[in-house]
């Protein structure tokens, strides 16, 4: 029986369901649940003391208690209601800002693309950590700033990769056709050349979530981006390093932190295998 | 080869100044005011201090004159005095680098060598377990924060184990070497004090392995790619045919040809690197750029930020320029063209 | 025991391939690649293996050789001098691969390292199967090689890189590379076909003069007969991962029997020949998933009967050549052409 099931489901099941694609989703979803639904749940209060100061985990309190008596557990669940949207707005921002402008460079070519990717170039110059640190700090350290801040870093990578598949598309014979139609510049790249480029960005977008979120973390655990006593990530990181000896403090956000990362990764590898077939 | 050189060598000292001038707007901004960004808000009520950096910085001419004293200045290694140490930026970065140096160096190899290790046993070993779990191996490396792995690592190998020493270049009662290159290992090495020596490496392993490890995942992924592509060609059946055994068509054959593209990614991932050791150095009480950069962060010591994160991106643009020159070199068909 | 000395049996032939089967397990099921092969090679004798692509003469080769990926499934009888090499693990196989057997492949810019100087690649065939020489020993034989395979300035040409010699060149370096240990056989997969015709001729007379003073058995793979008309003592035609006909090779060029194998020769351009079109075999090679039933050249031939369909023939003597066609002896009696025509096509205008 189990023999039959298996070689029915060896036969339906589509390619790209995978082991890790389905934990990445399950992950994913766990996730953008709890940061849509976290503040309705019977846990502690994010932000209240409710018992005795670093207390390490007992029944009471599932990953203990912090320096200021706040339940860990609740905290790391609440963070995802600042990782996840901020991540969310990071990104989709990036993508707007940063496919826009490769593929207007990447259609019109000449100057407008050669400045466009002169700021791209100057922008990817810089490793990431250290332009977002130098933008949030110029704006001052807040989570808005270093959103901004990121989204600045961001964009570049959505640029070059929009760019090269305009450039791709373009050569194409549907669009030499369009053009001899008379169809107009906009109408060409909109209607087009731009529905054919949106899946390496949509994977890459995938597989940049959790890349956010560690960025995001790390402003705040250098103190640039959220501040106490909001419940993020990187700052109860930060705490839990001055708390050193009291392990779990850091133990709750730095594991949240690696499971949304493992698991968008999942899922963005899982979305390559289903939009693009031509994978190794 | 030597046009491509010419193209990059070219391109190098605009993108350096575009660098720059990303800084200098980016000291405009702050605040609305470039003089916070100089001497910090709480000297705003000292006119001394202010006329001071006034005429340093030229504040009251035009903003082109602005630029071109600000990138004079740069030139001539005046980044501007840290509102934290009162010393120069300039001055600061110098005594801190080699520290950071020495780190990046060793996770690169670290994570260098067991990447590209992962990277050919995930290629040989294509779809079944080994290949499964060194890319998972190497893909939680790219995926945890890098201050998280070195406090729970630290924690468990040094407080719980006890198999590795705690934070700092030394144990806190040991005086460091001679000063030389800057690098505790070479220098103990070279004074002959092999305690200090030994005492140096036990405290570099643990930093460098968890930098190391975020940089495994894109090194072997690249090594994985470009191993497959090679041992698809003609040659590697050519090599067995003439009765090469199956680790020497892999290394001699197969990664010689593979570690060529790979070369590009190593240059990207000083990045990483450098990123990461911004994150952890403060982890582990690590005197470099990285905790410099933190403290200065956290402190909001504008000059320091600036000036950090100047020196990081031409690092950077200095490696990647590095290893361009590299690829062109170590392969023979560019080379000889 | 694999034995070094050169054999002085005279009745044991140095390679004797029976009833070979390959087969690939596909995404898609089994496909068999090889389905029984038969040939021998003798010392100091050259086999011309003869087929379209596609028809397995390299897998067959390949298979000979141990070069094969390890799920792909062998079957029968490989002899080489004797010992049986079929079943034998990659280790002990790949002693004598480079050592006494050794092969050459179509493209010589592919199938050499492009990252290692020709001498050190020669040096390396050297070095595998003697650890003791050292290198500086193994380079100078590498020149010696350079210099046996007629490569001008060979010292000069052993330290430059494959990119840098001429497609002539890089054959010729494969092939010094393929002979550095002096091996008992040498198998030459399409050795010319990525070459200049002017070039082709002068690598075939190298393999000839190589095989004569080195009294190699010579396996030539190709598809193009002309090369093998003029190089083999023997042929083998192969067609749809079979053997269909074997013999000297003027037997089977001045009186092929199998359809198969006239078709062949008969699309030849011949100098006398006032054709106006060149004759071809209709259809084209079965795939490797689709063969037909029976005889597997029955639908393209002109003289197919019930029993073609039905039955695939074995291989069996006929008039001094061994040929796989249930109809040979009544091709050859009733209709015998004469080669450069095949009878149903109009020959031009005349």
């Amino acid at each position: 029986m189990a023999e039959a099931v298996s070689a029915l489901t060896a036969f339906t099941r589509p390619r790209w369901l995978t082991v890790p694609v389905v934990v990445g989703g399950v992950i994913a979803v766990f996730w953008i649940a709890v940061a849509l639904t976290v503040q309705w749940w019977p846990i502690d209060n994010p932000v209240l003391s409710v018992g005795r100061r670093l207390s390490p985990p007992d029944g009471a309190h599932w990953l203990g208690t912090d320096a200021l008596a706040r339940d860990v557990l609740s905290r790391t669940l609440n963070g995802a209601r600042y990782s996840l949207p901020i991540a969310l707005a990071v990104i989709a921002s990036a993508v707007a800002i940063g496919a826009a402008l490769g593929a207007v460079g990447g259609f019109l070519g000449g100057l407008a693309d050669a400045v466009v990717m002169r700021f791209v170039d100057i922008t990817l110059s810089f490793p990431v950590i250290l332009l977002a640190m130098a933008v949030t700090a110029s704006l001052g350290p807040s989570l808005r700033n270093a959103t901004i801040a990121m989204v600045i870093v961001w964009w570049p990578s959505y640029a070059r990769l929009m760019r090269a598949q305009v450039l791709a598309v373009k050569e194409r014979e549907h669009v030499e056709a369009a053009v001899a139609a008379g169809a107009s510049a906009p109408r060409v790249l909109i209607t087009h050349i731009l529905p054919l480029c949106w899946s390496p960005v949509l994977i890459q977008a995938t597989m940049d979530f959790g890349q956010v979120v560690l960025l995001a973390s790390s402003l705040s655990f250098i103190g640039l981006g959220a501040s106490p006593p909001t419940p993020e990530w990187g700052q109860m990181i930060s705490e839990g390093a001055r708390n050193f000896y009291q392990w779990w403090i850091a133990l709750g956000p730095g594991a949240a932190i690696l499971s949304v990362a493992l698991g968008f990764n999942f899922l963005g590898d899982g979305l390559r295998d289903i939009l693009d077939p031509r994978t190794q | 080869m030597s046009r491509y050189i010419i193209r990059r060598l070219i391109a190098m000292p605009l993108l350096l100044l575009g660098i720059v001038s990303i800084a200098f707007l980016l000291t405009h901004f702050t605040k609305g005011d470039p003089l916070i960004s100089i001497i910090g808000e709480r000297q705003m009520d000292n006119p001394v201090v202010i006329a001071a950096a006034r005429a340093r910085w030229g504040l009251d001419r035009s903003l082109p004159e602005q630029y071109l004293i600000y990138v004079g200045n740069l030139l001539t290694g005046d980044f501007g005095t840290s509102l934290r140490t009162k010393q120069g930026v300039g001055r600061d970065l110098a005594v801190r680098l080699p520290a950071t140096l020495e780190l990046v160096i060793a996770a690169m190899l670290l994570g260098g060598g067991v990447g590209i290790t992962l990277g050919v046993v995930a290629a040989r070993y294509r779809d079944r377990g080994a290949d499964h779990l060194a890319r998972f191996f190497a893909l939680i490396g790219s995926s945890m924060p890098v201050f998280w792995s070195g406090l729970i690592l630290l924690f468990i190998f040094s407080v719980r184990l006890g198999v590795l020493p705690g934070p700092g270049l030394l144990d806190t009662r040991t005086t460091g070497p001679p000063f030389v290159t800057g690098f505790y290992t070479v220098d103990s090495l070279l004074a002959g004090q092999l305690s200090t020596l030994a005492e140096a490496i036990t405290h570099l392993i643990l930093p460098a392995c968890v930098l190391g490890w975020t940089v495994m995942g894109i090194i072997s992924r690249q090594v994985r790619a470009n191993m497959l592509d090679v041992l698809h060609q003609d040659y590697i059946v050519a090599a067995r045919a003439k009765g090469a055994s199956e680790p020497r068509v892999l290394v001699n054959h197969a990664l010689r040809n593979a570690l060529i593209p790979t070369l590009t990614i190593i240059g990207f991932s000083f990045a990483y690197l450098i990123t990461g050791a911004v994150l952890s150095e403060t982890i582990f009480s690590w005197p470099g750029v990285g905790s410099y950069a933190v403290d200065a962060a956290r402190n909001l010591d504008y000059p320091a930020i600036m000036g950090v994160t100047i020196v990081g991106g031409t690092a950077f643009l200095l490696t990647n320029l590095a290893t361009d020159i590299a690829y062109a070199f170590v392969d023979p068909r560019i080379r000889f063209k | 025991m694999m034995s070094n000395a050169a054999s002085d049996d005279g009745d044991m032939s140095l390679l004797e391939v029976r009833g070979l089967e390959v087969t690939f397990a596909g995404a898609r099921g089994r496909l068999e690649a090889i389905r029984g092969v038969d040939l021998t090679v003798q010392s100091g004798e050259t086999l011309g293996l003869v087929g379209e692509s596609g028809c397995g003469k390299s897998v067959t080769m390949l298979a000979v050789m141990g070069l094969l990926p390890p799920t792909v499934r062998i079957a029968g009888s490989i002899r080489f001098r004797g010992q049986e090499l079929a079943g034998r693990p990659q280790p002990e196989l790949a002693k004598l691969r480079g050592a006494r057997i050794g092969m050459i492949f179509q493209d010589p810019m592919t199938a050499l390292n492009p990252v290692l100087t020709i001498g050190a690649q020669i040096a390396e065939a050297i070095r595998i199967h003697d650890a003791a020489v050292s290198a500086r020993a193994a380079a100078a034989r590498a020149v010696e090689m350079l210099t046996l395979v007629a490569i001008p300035f060979p010292e000069r040409r052993a330290l430059q890189y494959p990119h840098e010699l001429s497609g002539g060149m890089r054959q010729r370096a494969m092939i010094a590379m393929a002979m550095a240990n002096e091996p008992d056989l040498l198998i030459a997969d399409e050795p010319t076909t990525a070459l200049d015709v002017t070039v082709q001729a002068q690598i075939i007379e190298l393999l000839r003069r190589l095989q004569a003073t080195h009294r190699m058995g010579l396996v030539l793979i190709s598809h193009d007969l002309s090369i093998v008309a003029g190089a083999a003592d023997r042929v083998a035609i192969m067609y749809a991962g079979r053997i269909v006909e074997q013999g000297g090779v003027e037997d089977i060029f001045d009186r092929p029997r199998h359809p198969y194998t006239r078709g062949l020769l008969a699309s030849l351009p011949k100098i006398d020949n006032q054709a106006a079109r060149l004759t071809a075999i209709d259809g084209a090679p079965p795939s490797l998933a689709a063969r037909p039933s029976g005889c597997a050249f029955h639908p393209r031939c002109r003289h197919a009967a019930e029993i073609c369909a039905a039955r695939d023939p074995e291989l069996r003597d006929v008039g001094g050549v061994t040929v796989a066609c249930h109809l040979a002896e009544t091709i050859d009696a009733a209709d015998a052409p004469p080669p450069g025509r095949l009878a149903s096509q109009p020959i031009g205008t005349a």
